[in-house]
């Protein structure tokens, strides 16, 4: 009862003091004075301190599972372990938009602390646009989604969080990826901030750079904890399914990665300007779209939670009042580029960054329609479609080709203009290797030959030239890291999606069936009684050539509150690929269906992917010369 | 006149995704599994909220009305919403009206019934929630439309609204 109160009431204290800030920033913006008020540093952190502490009374609820409160008794349950209980807190939506506010408030807090070689002016009107950002999230959560609604009378026990969200991957997921959404925010005020106050240099550049850096790195994270947990929760044997809000979470990675690269343009070269802004703008758009599609329900995804128009109504509206308030100011402010010297040269560095934004723009449009095409469809004719893998898997992987080329050539021109240097003999030599192992590997199945050498070989030809540059002189070691842990990448995934195999069959204890030259054995069945779900464990072994025996124990989990069955997959990672068994209760019978897949390369594409986030962090902690 | 003419066209087209948008957020998105619909109706029994008298599901079917069951509870804020059309679809003689009070207290679910007009002709509950999943509900409010020969036509999964009315209707009608 009293940390809810507590809670609310530090909610209304952080949007009185949102306000507030909003009207004290935009007085001092008249003030000719250099310093930044001191008192705004304390405003600012007391506003933190409040959200903090309404977080911190949300999460103390469900700690001690008072039912008094809503989201609690919603979203938990007293048999629940009390790391689940804890994460609970974000795994619903008003407890995730706290934390969405949580970030939101410590971010800005940050953003001051770290911009004192600023002008002043510049930070407060940053200030004064995250605050319109602030307040409109602090409305949204006081009057659509209060995470503090009491209850009464109150009830003996809660509903249960759902089983397939009690996960650890996706218990850290949703504060990773928000840490990822919301670091756009401070680009988006930020930008327009300078956009204003005509502050958009190499200067701005360098500093907004490590911001760009931080959401980089955190939605990179927030995005693979999502695909791990939907490997080994989901149970479907993937880890990518083109699901609405994956795409989603996917739409501003794109958007963040072109915008991480032209930073580079216009602090190097100072142009790009408009562009810079326009991603910008675009980013933080397609995070609060993001969020808006999820928390409407106008999407039908294994992530929608709330289906409550009225809440859907409120962020359409904030969404498109802010885009409209960005967009009004992009086209007031704006200034032409007409300095004719800093006009591209068709071979430099900024040429073949551009070429990169392009791809980065193309893919964001195939999975922008592919996402917003069926809603607009059914809309307006009333037809209903579901857009799958096949469209964005045609759409997408040709375009790989070029695009890999590009990122061996791209990095090494220089800026402003390059000579064709004679053709390195390494070059040819890498592309024909590239080729031939590509060829000898690809010979074996009978997938779409020619196409898929190709597609192989143009990630091969990128993985050794990345490789090589680790042993030249003066390379970017950020840049190689990334681009090198991006071969490895596309490499994995092909091999994944070429050599996975599969059988389904179903089985009863005692069963045998042969697959690939290897024997599977169903043991036997156990059941257990745990604290919050009774589990049937079973026990096949896998028999290969050679006699080896590996044991997988895949399990059938009946939750009690709320009755759900789930199948947790039993994986078995090894260097070079997954076994991967997963099995489902049949009605009435005492068979079993029984999948076993075998997935190459898998931990190389979390490493792969680890890779991509730790070049951002290198470039992140680099001193700036 | 050409940057007002793009000026124009983009606000027109934040606009039109703007209706969109909207339209879409009311449109109902959960789909109905299959294999529910056209599936009869299973058996359950349970106490009546008023007078505490034993029911089986079997006597509540009429054989010349079609019959739904209604699943809503004190607590839930879009069975109160909803619970005017309710009242209105009991006022359809074709209509056989059955509430299953789900997880709730029965002193809380007298009074919404006290407060709000009893639309049902008779309410079950259903204490812990068991009669609920047996029904293949989802979550409340949740609405079976079930015919004649005891076969689950329909289920509306969420708050009733006019359309669902009318689509009721028609499907009584027929």
């Amino acid at each position: 009862m009293l940390p809810g109160q507590l809670g609310h009431y530090s909610l209304i204290l952080g949007l009185i003091l949102s306000i507030g800030l909003l009207s004290y920033s935009f007085i001092c913006l008249k003030d000719g004075n250099n310093i930044l008020q001191k008192n705004i540093y304390s405003i600012s952190f007391i506003q933190l301190f409040s959200v903090i502490l309404s977080f911190f009374c949300l999460v103390y609820s469900f700690i001690i599972s008072d039912f008094s409160n809503e989201t609690v008794y919603n979203n938990s349950h007293t048999t629940k372990p009390i790391f689940y209980k804890i994460s609970g807190t974000w795994g619903n939506h008003e407890g995730s938009l706290l934390l969405w506010l949580l970030v939101l408030t410590l971010f800005i807090f940050l953003f001051l602390v770290n911009s004192k070689n600023q002008p002043k002016k510049y930070r407060l009107l940053t200030l004064f646009f995250q605050q319109i950002i602030i307040s409109g999230f602090f409305l949204f959560l006081l009057f659509t989604s209060n995470p503090f609604n009491n209850l009464f009378p109150v009830p003996r026990e809660g509903l249960g969080l759902n089983p397939i969200l009690q996960d650890p991957a996706l218990a850290i997921h949703p504060p990773i990826l928000y840490l990822g959404y919301v670091g756009s925010s401070i680009i988006f005020s930020s930008s327009l901030a300078a956009l204003v106050k005509k502050n958009i240099n190499s200067n701005w550049a360098k500093h907004i750079k490590k911001w760009i850096f931080v959401s980089w790195i955190f939605l990179t994270l927030g995005i693979m904890l999502g695909a791990i947990w939907a490997y080994y929760e989901l149970g479907w044997g993937g880890f990518w399914f083109w699901d609405p809000v994956e795409n989603v979470s996917l739409m501003p990675w794109l958007c963040l990665t072109a915008l991480l690269h032209t930073i580079i343009v216009l602090e190097k070269r100072l142009i790009l300007k408009s562009w810079t802004l326009i991603l910008s703008i675009a980013t933080f758009t397609l995070s609060m779209s993001g969020t808006f599609l999820v928390r409407s329900g106008i999407l039908n995804s294994v992530h929608t939670f709330a289906n409550d128009p009225g809440r859907g109504i409120f962020i359409l509206i904030f969404l498109f009042v802010l885009i409209f308030l960005s967009l009004l100011i992009f086209f007031f402010y704006q200034t032409k580029e007409t300095d004719p010297e800093k006009n591209f040269f068709w071979l430099s560095k900024e040429t073949s960054i551009l070429i990169n934004n392009w791809f980065m723009m193309y893919f964001l449009s195939v999975i922008l329609i592919g996402t917003t095409y069926p809603i607009f469809l059914e809309v307006l004719i009333e037809e209903k479609i579901s857009v799958g893998p096949p469209f964005y898997q045609k759409l997408l992987i040709p375009f790989l080709i070029p695009f890999l080329v590009f990122m061996v050539i791209g990095p090494n021109i220089r800026w402003i203009k390059d000579k064709f240097n004679k053709i390195k003999i390494y070059q040819i030599i890498f592309l024909l290797i590239s080729i031939v192992i590509a060829y000898l590997i690809i010979k074996k199945t009978s997938s779409q030959y020619l196409f898929t050498t190709v597609l192989v070989a143009g990630a091969f030809y990128l993985f050794f030239n990345t490789l090589r540059d680790f042993f030249r002189k003066n390379y970017n070691l950020s840049q190689n890291i990334s681009h090198f842990g991006f071969s490895l990448f596309i490499l994995s995934i092909l091999f994944n999606g070429i050599f996975s195999n599969e059988i389904s069959a179903n089985m009863k204890i005692g069963d045998e069936i042969k697959f690939n030259n290897s024997l599977i054995k169903f043991m036997r069945i156990e059941t257990y009684k745990k604290k919050n779900y009774d589990s049937i464990i079973a026990d096949f072994e896998i028999e290969d050539e050679k006699k080896n025996i590996t044991t997988l124990n895949p399990e059938i989990r009946i939750y009690n509150q709320p009755v759900i069955l789930t199948s947790e997959a039993d994986i078995k990672s090894s260097i070079f690929s997954d076994k991967f068994l997963v099995m489902n209760l049949l009605k009435g019978e005492d068979y079993f269906n029984v999948r076993y897949q075998i997935k190459p390369f898998m931990l190389w594409i979390w490493i792969s992917i680890l890779l991509l986030a730790l070049g951002g962090l290198i470039s992140f902690v680099k001193k700036v010369k | 006149m050409k940057k007002n003419i793009i000026y124009l066209a983009i606000v027109f087209s934040f606009i039109f995704i703007f209706i969109v948008f909207y339209k879409g957020i009311y449109k109902t998105n959960i789909y109905v599994p299959n294999e529910l619909n056209n599936k009869n109706l299973v058996q359950f029994s349970s106490k009546d909220l008023f007078s505490e008298v034993e029911l089986n599901s079997s006597d509540l079917i009429l054989n010349n009305k079609f019959t739904i069951i209604n699943i809503w509870a004190s607590w839930c804020m879009p069975c109160r919403a909803e619970h005017s059309f309710l009242m209105d679809l009991s006022k359809n003689s074709k209509i056989n009206l059955i509430g299953l009070n789900y997880k709730d207290r029965p002193k809380n679910a007298k009074k919404f019934i006290n407060n709000l007009g009893n639309p049902f002709s008779k309410i079950l509950i259903d204490p812990d929630g068991t009669i609920s999943i047996k029904l293949g509900a989802y979550g409340i409010p949740e609405t079976f439309i079930i015919n004649k020969n005891n076969k689950i036509v329909k289920i509306f999964i969420g708050q009733l609204n006019k359309k669902n009315l009318r689509e009721i209707e028609r499907i009584v009608e027929q």
